[in-house]
């Protein structure tokens, strides 16, 4: 690990440490931290005023179906231009009801990353000021992304079993 | 028969986005887009205008949404490699390469001296087309003809280099998981060192018509200003970012495929308005061209690919007498290999900016997750107030100036 990046984990860890169980993970030459969704907030305020992360990189979330708690975690990656290091936080989120606070005060442009992510997967944050449907049609029904939703695909028909599937068969509305 | 009612977004959806004024009608809305040209491909923007003068400018993306994040979770890594070229249609090699890093930074994966430098003079020779394509569209875009059809030779003379290398114009998938498809032909060197003599003088020709050229000052000089700080703030990166005079260029600041080895300036402009991101491009087009004849000199020589078979397939001539060699082939084509079960986050410098993969495995032979974290997206989200007060006709210049791709935008 990069001796920066060593002596802010360091600094990040004795600041959230105790109280909420901050775990460190290296591997690959990146560092990650796994921290409460109720903490993200003050988290990412602190790398950016204190420890000048300047930029959001990204925003993205991954599926862990049928795993339910947690079933998903949304994972931030953080860029310190001035300094040259990049940082990866996750927030473990429960299956119902997933919700957790938008980082749009500290990032502002969280904004369409957590709109992707209400669109995609169906996370819910509190306090975005416009959370619609973004690549999706607005009307859209389900989320995609979420493993527990179909691939879609045509499927194959023979001869022995060509009424079946005939019969559930999708086909364009009259 | 009755037709059931069209379902549409109203006005009344996008309330929170507009002006009092629009409730009142004092100000217009207006569609601008999915069809326009200038617009560079299917964006959509609701435009609220005060006379000629943009006041609230809404995007609306996703025309051109195809889920390949979601098709790529359903095949092999090598298979899925395929959909990566489709994101960003102007870079296809960069984003071939992009996938490819992330895959060999999962699994530990070791590459060739010779195959990391093909990929990057191959990627800058990419960069130089997909700027040529920025410039003459945006040249077009505020009415300088000409310059659309000189680009547009130079840049069939490097997709001509693809297609030696790759057999395909733009969608090679040239670039593999351990190294490259096959070695560049013979042709190769030459056709390059051609491209090589040529360009510097080409450039100067654009320059020419455009650097100096009063109407294209007045159009660009000032418009879209973008100042250091909130450049940061909104994530913004490559030469948009740049041309605010901030120096991140992730070549130098994560090196990646060897680029610490290259000489080569990141230009950057204090300006921070469309003239400024002009500047930048033109001069980052002479920095490519840098590092391709860099690249070409010392072109190591060697086997192209990683000699670690539970990765990359062996050669044709080896199935004939091994027969481990036709089982590694078989396994390879039909199953593909495992990746462990964990994360990683890749990004290079494409040329809109930081094109980032993140990629999970689950221990199988397919991702468990692929995100791409594509500049586009990002450096769009800064258009509503990098457009706010200025005309409709200088939204346009904008729109060119940050460089946007729409396949890139939706994936």
């Amino acid at each position: 690990m990069n001796k920066t990046l060593e002596k802010i984990a360091a600094d990040l860890k004795a600041e959230f440490g105790p109280e909420i169980g901050l775990i460190p993970t290296e591997a690959r030459g990146e560092v990650s931290f796994v921290l409460p969704a109720e903490r993200i907030v003050a988290f990412a305020a602190a790398l950016k005023k204190k420890h000048k992360f300047e930029m959001l990189a990204s925003q993205t979330a991954v599926d862990y179906w049928p795993q339910l708690a947690p079933r998903y975690h949304v994972v931030y990656q953080f860029t310190s231009v001035s300094r040259k290091i990049r940082l990866e936080a996750r927030v473990p989120l429960d299956g119902n009801d997933p919700e957790m606070p938008s980082l749009i005060p500290v990032y502002p442009n969280a904004n369409w990353f957590e709109r992707e992510l209400w669109d995609m997967f169906g996370l819910r944050f509190t306090g975005h000021p416009d959370l619609r449907r973004i690549l999706m049609p607005f009307d859209w029904e389900g989320h995609p992304l979420r493993k527990d939703y179909p691939l879609g695909y045509e499927e194959v028909q023979f001869t022995f079993n060509y009424e079946d599937i005939e019969v559930r068969k999708p086909r364009p509305k009259e | 028969m009755t037709l059931e009612p069209v379902m549409e977004v109203t006005v009344n959806d996008l309330k929170h986005l507009l002006s009092d004024r629009a409730a009142e009608g004092d100000t217009m809305l207006l569609n601008m887009g999915p069809q326009h040209p200038s617009t560079h491909g299917v964006l959509r923007l609701l435009l609220e205008l005060d006379g000629e003068i943009v006041v609230n400018c809404i995007p609306d993306i996703g025309f051109l949404h195809t889920g390949i994040e979601k098709n790529m979770e359903a095949k092999t890594y090598i298979k899925a490699e395929v959909m990566t070229d489709r994101l960003d249609y102007l870079n296809t090699t960069g984003n071939n390469l992009v996938y490819v890093m992330a895959i060999e930074k999962l699994v530990g994966l070791d590459v060739p001296p010779r195959a990391e430098a093909i990929r990057v003079l191959i990627v800058e020779l990419q960069r130089i087309a997909s700027h040529l394509v920025w410039l003459g569209t945006h040249g077009l875009d505020l009415a300088a003809m000409s310059i659309f059809l000189y680009c547009f030779r130079e840049r069939e003379m490097i997709l001509d280099i693809l297609e030696m290398c790759g057999g395909q114009r733009m969608m090679t998938t040239y670039f593999r998981p351990g190294g490259l498809w096959r070695d560049t032909p013979v042709e190769f060197e030459a056709a390059v060192r051609e491209f090589i003599r040529i360009f510097p003088k080409r450039v100067d020709e654009y320059e020419a018509l455009l650097t100096r050229n009063p109407i294209f000052i007045d159009r660009t000089k000032g418009i879209g200003v973008i100042p250091k700080d909130k450049a940061l703030e909104w994530g913004l990166t490559g030469p948009t970012l740049r041309g605010s005079g901030i120096d991140y260029d992730i070549r130098r600041a994560f090196p990646y495929a060897g680029y610490q080895d290259y000489e080569f300036d990141v230009p950057t402009e204090e300006g921070g308005d469309v003239y400024a991101r002009y500047k930048v491009r033109m001069q980052e087009m002479r920095e490519s061209l840098r590092i391709v004849q860099q690249a070409l000199d010392n072109m190591p020589l060697g086997p192209v690919n990683s000699a670690n078979r539970k990765f990359v397939p062996p050669p044709r001539s080896e199935l004939g007498h091994s027969m481990e060699a036709v089982i590694h082939h078989f396994k390879l084509w039909t199953e593909g290999f495992e990746a462990p079960k964990a994360s990683v986050y890749m990004p290079v410098e494409s040329p809109r900016g930081e094109l980032g993969v993140f990629l999970e495995g689950d221990g199988g032979p397919r991702p468990y997750r692929v995100h791409f974290r594509t500049p586009s997206f990002t450096n769009l989200q800064a258009l509503p107030w990098l457009s706010e007060g200025h005309y409709v006709a200088d939204l346009v210049a904008i729109i060119g100036s940050i460089d946007i791709v729409l396949g890139d935008v939706d994936r």
